[in-house]
């Protein structure tokens, strides 16, 4: 008897445990750490060595997950708002990089593509940038919530034409920074081991952290997400949390440029942040997230986040061809997307009842 | 009911999509330039044609050349090539040129309808895609419109275009591979960062090195495909650094990954450029590339020639005085640069972007 009790609690909180949402990419993440643990422990090893300018810095496989896989976060988070209010997905991310990369150059560099000393300070030329990527932004969400496109549709129109507004931007030169500075945001500062990109990307997972905590904006971005007639009889205008979950996404994009160019001091519009958005969806997607709205989990994205860079790591450690890398992430899109059906949850939800059936008896 | 408006609202939303997709590349290829034929309006062909038809009809004495070219924004040599054909093609120089940038074949196809029907006398095409093009370069030659190719070849029939202006991607590498040779290192392991792959680009600078590999006995520590870009590069080289495997030569098929695997090495301290660890080669000779050759941080870097315009006037002037052309693919020029022996003006003058 009392152990009956004991492993009912115990499934309990098993089932606690299974339906918790970060379940799935942390399921994930183990997954990938015992396959790298027997293929190769070597793979969490980390060092402290000086890099070139003589500046003691962390190296591995593991800084480097948590260096790559900062970008992929930021757009998780917002990523994961857009998700949750429109009930579909900004597809483009990655463009809006580039413009906001673009952008950020233009501002530092002022006229000249190739400043000895910046034209502005950086703070300047990053709210610049910001507000830039937010105006886009809240275009995206003006025509998803004002004009009802769906917003895969109404991103489209981003996607297709924002690489050449990036490259516009800068009449289509390529300005190179020097100012060693700059480099601070997509690598080190000096005398810190950590890169930079993780600290800023903690910085936002903890003001998201704060804003969700303190103001309404989950109860209403899910409660559009749910059912935004019901919303707006509440009193809720689902077009304002609409337009806002973008323009949130759009200083996300901000902040990912800024990495992204300052790693390279430089720009490349038809290449930067390439096909990222697709990783942000399935980043969201992992963390267990509705793609048609509604609830979500933002833990869950940002650990999801970090799972895909874990996963493309992984696959360049085995120099696996990085052109087959889709492939693997498609390989765990359908199993997601399979996993989240329906009909495979009845049958998954049928099968432990019984098992738990089986238990009892 | 409900399904009802739902079927309603799902094709208003195709309609939309299809709008707004047409919105989209318009913009895409008319941002930033003067295009004077914008692709995306080729849907009106016949109305645009006629209006086109008769302006053109005024302009005498010039030779009127419509130029296909891919989006300029794709990449610096893109960028350079367009400015280079804008600079030459001009009333100065005697000549009537309209522009249609797209990197979509199809696209091109109708821009290429179009200036046929407009009556342009030379068309110029630098192809998205090389299949597709027989009809159309046949009704080009039935309208008597003489078609040079520029940057790509076409598969279609040799008869049906003058001259095709091209870069031999396998030299280029032949090039770089050869001056690898003569660096004379005792041990060659090498990271080789492939372009986009299926890339005329990629496929000819990865065939000499291949080649290289196999007669040479060559080590080759990675082969990955960077897709061209600068991220991805930084974390194969990355991969590799974090293995602790050795190597000495990184061979990227572009500027833009030889820069990511830079990033790469100076966050782990490994020095490179001439007479240090590790052997830096890149392509495209973009001019921050030429500058770190000038600065001895790289080692070497193969130049794509972006600079057509005089190749295709040269032909042009032949045709016109009835001259026959010796052949029909003319490749182009193109350099290797040695950091060791690069000069200022070479920066100046080959540097691109």
């Amino acid at each position: 008897m009392s152990k009956d009790r004991k492993t009912s609690t115990g499934s309990g909180i098993l089932t606690k445990i299974v339906r918790n949402q970060c379940f799935i990419p942390l399921i994930a993440l183990l997954l990938l750490v015992a396959f790298n643990l027997i293929a190769d422990p070597g793979f969490f090893k980390i060092t402290l060595a000086d890099n070139s300018a003589g500046n003691p810095v962390l190296s591995g496989f593991l800084v480097t997950i948590l260096d790559s896989g900062s970008e992929l976060a930021i757009l998780a988070i917002g990523m994961t708002l857009v998700t949750a209010a429109s009930g579909g997905q900004d597809i483009s991310v990655g463009a809006a990089v580039a413009i906001a990369g673009s952008v950020l150059l233009r501002v530092l560099c002022g006229s000249n593509s190739r400043p000895e000393t910046l034209q502005a300070p950086i703070i300047v030329a990053f709210l610049v940038s910001c507000l830039v990527a937010m105006l886009f932004g809240a275009f995206n969400g003006v025509l998803v919530a004002y004009f009802n496109i769906q917003p895969m549709i109404a991103t489209l129109i981003l996607y297709t034409a924002g690489r050449s507004i990036a490259a516009w931007v800068n009449n289509n030169e390529l300005p190179v920074i020097s100012e060693p500075s700059f480099k601070y945001f997509g690598e080190f500062i000096p005398g810190i081991p950590i890169p930079t990109p993780f600290f800023i990307a903690v910085a936002c997972m903890i003001v998201i952290g704060l804003v969700l905590k303190f103001t309404d904006l989950r109860l209403y971005t899910e409660a559009v997400g749910i059912n935004q007639d019901s919303a707006r009889l509440n009193g809720l205008d689902p077009k304002v949390v609409k337009v806002l979950s973008f323009v949130i996404l759009g200083v996300c994009v901000a902040v990912v440029g800024l990495i992204k160019v300052s790693r390279i001091s430089t720009i490349n519009y038809s290449v930067i942040a390439k096909d990222i958005e697709m990783d942000a969806i399935l980043a969201v997607a992992l963390g267990g997230n509705a793609l048609s709205g509604g609830k979500f989990n933002m833990a869950a994205s940002i650990i999801g986040a970090y799972v895909i860079q874990f996963l493309t790591t992984t696959l360049y450690k085995f120099h696996v061809q990085s052109d087959a890398l889709p492939a693997y992430k498609a390989v765990v899109v359908i199993i997601l997307v399979v996993l989240s059906a329906p009909k495979v949850r009845e049958w998954l939800a049928g099968l432990s009842k019984r098992s738990m059936k089986k238990e009892a008896v | 009911m409900k399904k009802k408006i739902i079927s309603m609202v799902l094709t208003a939303c195709l309609c939309f999509s299809l709008t707004a997709c047409g919105g989209g590349s318009e913009e895409a290829s008319s941002t930033g330039t003067a295009a004077q034929e914008d692709s995306a309006d080729s849907g009106d062909t016949a109305e645009g044609a006629d209006d086109a038809a008769q302006e053109d009809s005024t302009s005498g004495g010039l030779i009127k050349v419509g130029i296909i070219n891919n989006d300029p924004n794709e990449s610096g040599y893109r960028t350079a090539n367009d400015a280079d054909l804008k600079a030459n093609f001009t009333e100065e120089n005697g000549y009537d040129a309209q522009f249609a940038y797209s990197k979509k074949n199809d696209e091109q196809i109708s821009s290429a309808q179009k200036f046929i029907q407009d009556g342009v006398d030379y068309l110029l095409i630098s192809a998205a895609d090389t299949a597709g093009w027989d009809s159309v370069l046949q009704d080009a030659q039935d309208q008597g419109t003489r078609v040079i190719l520029f940057d790509r070849v076409i598969d279609a029939d040799e008869s049906l275009y003058e001259a095709a202006i091209v870069s031999d991607m396998e030299k280029e590498g032949e090039t770089a591979v050869n001056w690898l040779k003569d660096q004379g290192l005792d041990e060659y392991n090498i990271i080789h960062l492939q372009g986009q792959m299926g890339t005329a680009a990629q496929i000819g600078r990865s065939a000499a090195l291949d080649k290289a590999v196999e007669d040479e006995g060559w080590n080759i520590v990675t082969q990955q495909t960077g897709d061209w870009n600068a991220d991805n590069a930084q974390q194969i080289v990355q991969s590799v650094i974090d293995s602790k495997d050795s190597f000495n030569v990184i061979y990227a098929e572009n500027d833009d990954m030889a820069k990511g695997a830079v990033a790469a090495l100076d966050k782990a301290n490994i020095s490179h450029g001439v007479d240090k660890d590790v052997i830096i080669m890149g392509f495209d000779c973009n001019k921050w590339a030429l500058e770190e050759l000038f600065n001895k941080n790289w080692n070497y870097d193969g130049q794509c020639n972006p600079f057509q315009s005089e190749y295709i006037m040269d032909v042009i002037d032949k045709l016109e005085n009835g001259e026959a052309l010796t052949e029909k693919k003319i490749i182009m020029e193109e350099k290797g640069f040695d950091a060791s022996t690069i000069t200022q003006e070479d920066v100046d003058q080959y540097g691109i972007g």
